[in-house]
C-alpha cells in the first residue's frame, strides 16, 4: 500500500527546509530584477554559484573565517553584476538575457574544468567548508523540534541562519519597493524614456537593482551548500528556469511571492516524487521503471504549475488588477 | 523692447516684440533660451533635421509646425539629448547642451513630453506624478532604507501632486493605474508630470493629439498658464486654430529645415509655408497625403479667418 502520510510527512520537511529558503532567497532577487526593474536576468545560477564557491573556495584554499567568506562571496557577485551591467544595461532589455545566460554558463564551466581542479574540485566539486559555520552554532547538540521537523542541532542552525536572511531580505526588498527609489525602479520597468525624461539615471538605477537582486542570490547560494555539498552541475540553466517558475508562482512584482513560491514549489516536488515513486514500487504504474518514475515527477509538477498560470497568471500574490492591462 | 506678460481671463495675451531686426528662418531673439546652430541628423540616407540656426525666445509660447515628416519630433530628440546630432551645438539658459544625456538635460530644467504617451502603466496616478518631483532624498538606495529621512518630502510632494493633478482634473484618479487612463487623460497626466519638477523649458510634442475636444481647451489654458508662471513652452502641433490661439511665435519646419518663423498671424500668410506643406507632396504621384489636405484645409480657413481676438 502506498504510506500517503509519509509522503506528506517527507513534503511537510520542504516547506522550512534550507534549499527552500535558498531558492526563497534568489527567486526574490529575481523579483528585483525582473518583477519590479523589468530586467531579463537569466543567469540568477551564475550569482548563486558564486556565493556558493566564493564561500566554499574561500575557506578551503584561503583558509577565511565565515564572514571573511561571506564577504568574498558578495564582493563577487558585485563585480559579476558590473561586468554583466556595464556593457548591457544601456542597451535594449534583451542583451542582458542573453548574455546573463551566456556568463552563467560560462561560470559553470570554469569551475567544472580540470586544470582548475585544485580549487574548484571540477565536476566532483567541493566539501568539508562547513566547518567555521558549524562552529558558530549556538544550539548545543541535541534533538530539536518535533514530527517530520524532528533534526539535530546543524540542521536547527542552517534553517535558523537561511530563514532569518529570507526575512531580511524580504524586510529590505519590501522597505526599498515602497520608498521613492522603488518607484523610479518600477517606472523603469514600465519605460525607461519616460524615466530619464524626468530627470534619472536610469543606468545607474538599473545597475543597483542587477547588483542588489544577485546578492540576494549569491546569499542563497551559500545556504543552498550548507546541507549539501559544492557540485557545479546545480548550477545549470535548469536552476534559473525553477527559479522563474517560483517566481511566476508566487507573483513577480510582490515580496510574498517568491517566498511562499518556493515553499509551495519544494513542497509539490517532494509529495509528487513521493508519490510516483511509491505508487510505482507497488505496482500502480505497469511498465514503467523507477528511472522514468524519477523523472515524471518534473512533468507532473510542469503540468500543474501550467495549470496555475493559466487560472491564476498573476501568481499567487499578484495583483488581478495589474494584469488586465499587460501589453 | 522685450516680452511683456500680463495674467488675463479670456482671451491670451501674445509675448511681442520677441525678435531682433528682419524677420526671416534663424532671426535672432531679444532674450533667446535656446540658440542651435548648424545641427544635423541623418537617417542613412534621409536628412531628417538640418537646422542652421534658431532661437527660441523666452518666457514666451512658440509652435513648432511642419507637415509630418518634417523632423520635429527628431528635433525635440537632440534638442532633450534622446538622439545625438551628427554635427551642431546649441546651448540653453546659456549653457553648451551638445552631448549631454538626457536626464541631466531634464534636470537642468528642460523637460519634454513624447508625441507617443509614455504613462507609466503600472504605477498609480499619483505614482507617476511623484515620479517627475526632482531632488528627492529618497531615491538614492541608502536614504531609501530610512524612511524618516524622506517622508516630510514626500508629503510635500504628494499635497504638490494633488494640487497638479486637481488643476488637470486628475485628482479623483489619483490611485488609480494610469493605464486606466483614457488617451487624452494620459496626455495630460505626463504633461502634469513634467510639472512636478518646476521646469524652465517645456517642450510638449503634439500635446493635443487624441484629446477629447472637451478637454481641449483647458489643456489650452494649463500651457498659457505656465507662461504666466514664468516658464517657456515649445509645443508641436497640427491644429492651426490652437497654435493661432495661443503661439507667440511660431517655427516652420519642412525637410529637416526651417523655412519660415515668426507671429502666428505672420506665417500663415507666408506663401513658404503654405508651400511648405503642400510642396513636399506636390510632385509625388501617389496623390496627396490625407492630413497634408486636412492641415491646407485648416490653413486656407485661417487666412479667411480675422484673428479673433
Ligand atoms: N529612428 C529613425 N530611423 C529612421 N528614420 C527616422 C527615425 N526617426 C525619424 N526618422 C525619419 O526622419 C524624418 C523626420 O521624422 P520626425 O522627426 O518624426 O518628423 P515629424 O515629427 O516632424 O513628423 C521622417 O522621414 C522619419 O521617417
Ligand atoms: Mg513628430
Amino acid at each position: 500500500m502506498v504510506d500517503f502520510w509519509q509522503i506528506i510527512q517527507n513534503a511537510a520537511v520542504e516547506l522550512i527546509s534550507p534549499t527552500t529558503a535558498a531558492y526563497a532567497l534568489a527567486a526574490l532577487g529575481l523579483a528585483i530584477h525582473f518583477g519590479y526593474t523589468g530586467l531579463l536576468n537569466f543567469g540568477q545560477a551564475g550569482f548563486m554559484a558564486i556565493g556558493a564557491y566564493g564561500y566554499a573556495i574561500s575557506t578551503l584554499t584561503l583558509g577565511f573565517p565565515v564572514w571573511g567568506a561571506v564577504l568574498v562571496g558578495v564582493g563577487g557577485s558585485i563585480i559579476f553584476a558590473l561586468i554583466l551591467g556595464i556593457p548591457t544595461l544601456r542597451l535594449r532589455a534583451d542583451y542582458l538575457a542573453i548574455v546573463t545566460i551566456a556568463a552563467s554558463e560560462i561560470l559553470r564551466l570554469i569551475f567544472t574544468t580540470n586544470s582548475l581542479d585544485a580549487v574548484t574540485g571540477s565536476a566532483d566539486g567541493l566539501s568539508a567548508y562547513k566547518g567555521g559555520f558549524a562552529a558558530l552554532n549556538p544550539f548545543p547538540k541535541g534533538t530539536y523540534g518535533f514530527g517530520p521537523f524532528t533534526m539535530n542541532e546543524y540542521d536547527l542552525w542552517v534553517r535558523v541562519v537561511g530563514w532569518t536572511l529570507v526575512i531580511l531580505g524580504g524586510l529590505l526588498a519590501w522597505q526599498l519597493m515602497r520608498s521613492p527609489w522603488g518607484r523610479v525602479i518600477k517606472g523603469i520597468r514600465e519605460d525607461e524614456d519616460a524615466v530619464r525624461a524626468l530627470g534619472k539615471n536610469v543606468y545607474f538605477y538599473k545597475m543597483q537593482s542587477l547588483i542588489i537582486g544577485g546578492v540576494f542570490g549569491t546569499l542563497g547560494g551559500m545556504i543552498f551548500i550548507m546541507p549539501r555539498a559544492v557540485v557545479p552541475a546545480n548550477y545549470a540553466t535548469t536552476l534559473t528556469f525553477f527559479i522563474y517558475t517560483i517566481l511566476l508562482l508566487g507573483g513577480a512584482a510582490t515580496i510574498l511571492g517568491p517566498i511562499v513560491g518556493s515553499m509551495i514549489f519544494w513542497v509539490l516536488l517532494s509529495a509528487v516524487s513521493g508519490f510516483v515513486a511509491r505508487a510505482q514500487a507497488v505496482g500502480w504504474f505497469p511498465g514503467m521503471s523507477s528511472v522514468q518514475a524519477g523523472q515524471t515527477r518534473f512533468i507532473i509538477v510542469g503540468v500543474v504549475l501550467m495549470l496555475l498560470v493559466i487560472f491564476r497568471p498573476q501568481g499567487i500574490f499578484g495583483n488581478k488588477k495589474e494584469l488586465a492591462f499587460v501589453k | 523692447m522685450s516680452s511683456n506678460v500680463k495674467p488675463t481671463r479670456g482671451a491670451p495675451v501674445k509675448s511681442v516684440n520677441l525678435h531682433i531686426g528682419e524677420i526671416e528662418p534663424g532671426v535672432p531673439k531679444v532674450d533667446p533660451i535656446i540658440v542651435a546652430d548648424h545641427v544635423t541628423r541623418s537617417f542613412g540616407g534621409l536628412t531628417a533635421v538640418d537646422v542652421a540656426h534658431v532661437e527660441i525666445p523666452r518666457n514666451a509660447i512658440t509652435a513648432l509646425i511642419g507637415p509630418n515628416g518634417a523632423g520635429k519630433t527628431t528635433f525635440f530628440n537632440l534638442l532633450t539629448g534622446f538622439d545625438k546630432p551628427d554635427t551642431g551645438r546649441w546651448t540653453f539658459l546659456g549653457k553648451s547642451l551638445a552631448g549631454i544625456p538626457s536626464f541631466r538635460v531634464a534636470r537642468l530644467g528642460q523637460v519634454r513630453t513624447f508625441q507617443l504617451t509614455k504613462a507609466l502603466n503600472l504605477l498609480s496616478v499619483l505614482d507617476n506624478m511623484k515620479l517627475g518631483a526632482k531632488g528627492q532624498k529618497g531615491e538614492n538606495m541608502f536614504v531609501a532604507l530610512l524612511p524618516w529621512l524622506w517622508r516630510k518630502q514626500e508629503e510635500a510632494n504628494e499635497a504638490k501632486a494633488m494640487e497638479l493633478l486637481g488643476r488637470f482634473k486628475l485628482d479623483t484618479k489619483a490611485e488609480d493605474y494610469a493605464a486606466s487612463l483614457s488617451g487624452g487623460q494620459r496626455k495630460l497626466l505626463e504633461m502634469a508630470r513634467a510639472l512636478m519638477s518646476d521646469p524652465t523649458l517645456v517642450m510638449l510634442d503634439e500635446p493635443m493629439a487624441g484629446v477629447n475636444p472637451a478637454l481641449t481647451q483647458s489643456l489650452l489654458d494649463h500651457i498659457l498658464d505656465l507662461k504666466t508662471q514664468g516658464m517657456t513652452v515649445l509645443f508641436v502641433e497640427h491644429d492651426m486654430q490652437m497654435v493661432r490661439h495661443i503661439a507667440d511665435w511660431v517655427i516652420v519646419m519642412a525637410e529637416g529645415k526651417i523655412v519660415a518663423e515668426g507671429p502666428p498671424d505672420a506665417v500663415m500668410s507666408n506663401p513658404a509655408v503654405i508651400d511648405a506643406y503642400l510642396g513636399s507632396h506636390h510632385d509625388q504621384d501617389l496623390g496627396v497625403d490625407p492630413h497634408a489636405e486636412e492641415t491646407m484645409h485648416a490653413l486656407k480657413e485661417l487666412l479667411d479667418d480675422e484673428p479673433s481676438s
